[in-house]
């Protein structure tokens, strides 16, 4: 299933072609969007680094988690918002670009990992609050929060860079059928 | 002046990086990482400044865990921002975000490593909350600064 046509639709909408063609505010979104990784990111790499015995080792997990989940649930929500924005102003090319599908791949990864996260280990925190030495399986995820939220902050950048481009043809087999171009119909 | 950053911009690594055609991206991928955990140990401090976030903790104990966090991605913030502007220091030269983010910057460094560092981790310099709220506004303010003509540099020229 294609989310091609959907796209079409959306670009041909007056909000999108508003927010693409502004000369403000497109900026502005992707500027929040950009320094809001200081509130998000931040605090979870924070989070991570705890879990791994690195940093606020005198602090409790559930002290971190508890104090700092919420300025995290802020941050998330605010990258949303304007994430969703910025696909809104161009959905087609987007769409159709690798960066950006990795970008939302490992999202569910990172998304999966912070759930099984909660649901698990975290369930039994008082086991092992104050430990400076957590669990492996709370090791392991803070390990992999890192590299999931490493990949998405590079790959996002990566959105705004061309090598890959539809546009940009010939492109290997590979990377036309990863991005999925087609051809004719790249905006 | 000009002179300066031309040749800083012609120098043999400043090339190097201009004409790749990857380097770039890849060291401001890097920078913007470092941005990111930037943000969090300078903003764990100030919202605790603010009464928020790890109020269990005395300032002192967050700010000494912060610190290192804060002085490791500070050095990478500063290896790679300085890799990126020798790749288009004449662009920069006439690029008033640039000035912007350079002038935040030096105050934000200073700032932080006299005024707030001597209010947080000594926890004797001052107890009032209207001065460690007042600190904190300015530590945002500034970081902003930096963080905001950043981004601005490249949506000009």
């Amino acid at each position: 299933m294609s989310l091609l046509p959907f796209c079409q639709w959306l670009a041909e909408t007056r909000g999108s072609i508003a927010l693409h063609e502004s000369l403000f505010m497109y900026p502005l979104v992707e500027s929040v969007h950009v320094l809001t990784l200081c509130l998000f990111v931040g605090m979870s790499v924070l989070l991570d680094l705890r879990l791994l015995g690195v940093t606020l080792t005198r602090v409790r997990v559930s002290e971190v988690t508890d104090r700092l989940l919420p300025w995290m649930i802020a941050g998330f929500t605010v990258m949303l918002v304007t994430g969703l924005l910025l696909f809104y102003a161009i959905p087609i090319r987007s769409y159709q670009n690798i960066f950006f599908r990795l970008k939302l791949i490992t999202l569910v990864f990172a998304g999966l990992n912070a759930w099984y996260f909660h649901e698990g280990i975290h369930k039994r925190v008082t086991e092992w609050d104050s430990d400076v030495r957590t669990p492996p399986r709370a090791r392991m995820a803070g390990i992999l929060s890192l590299v999931f939220w490493t990949v998405i902050v590079v790959s996002g950048r990566m959105i705004a860079y061309n090598w890959f481009d539809c546009d940009m043809q010939p492109q290997p087999r590979i990377v036309n059928t990863l991005a999925g171009c087609v051809p004719g119909q790249t905006r | 002046m000009l002179s300066v950053f031309q040749a800083i911009e012609f120098s043999a690594i400043g090339q190097l990086i201009k004409n790749s055609s990857w380097a770039f991206a890849v060291i401001e991928s890097i920078h913007l990482l470092a941005l990111a955990t930037i943000g969090g140990a300078v903003l764990v401090v100030d919202l605790r400044l603010l009464g928020f976030g790890l109020k269990r903790q005395t300032i002192a104990d967050v700010a000494r865990d912060a610190q290192p966090v804060l002085v490791w991605s500070l050095a990478v913030m500063l290896t790679t921002g300085f890799a990126l502007f020798v790749s288009e220091a004449i662009k920069c030269y006439y690029s008033t975000p640039f000035w912007v983010k350079m002038t935040s910057l030096a105050l934000a460094i200073l700032f932080t490593f006299t005024v707030k560092r001597r209010v947080t981790l000594t926890g004797s310099a001052t107890d009032r909350p209207m001065v460690l709220r007042l600190v904190a506004l300015v530590s945002l303010a500034l970081w902003f600064g930096v963080g905001a003509g950043g981004r601005w540099i490249g949506f000009s020229g």
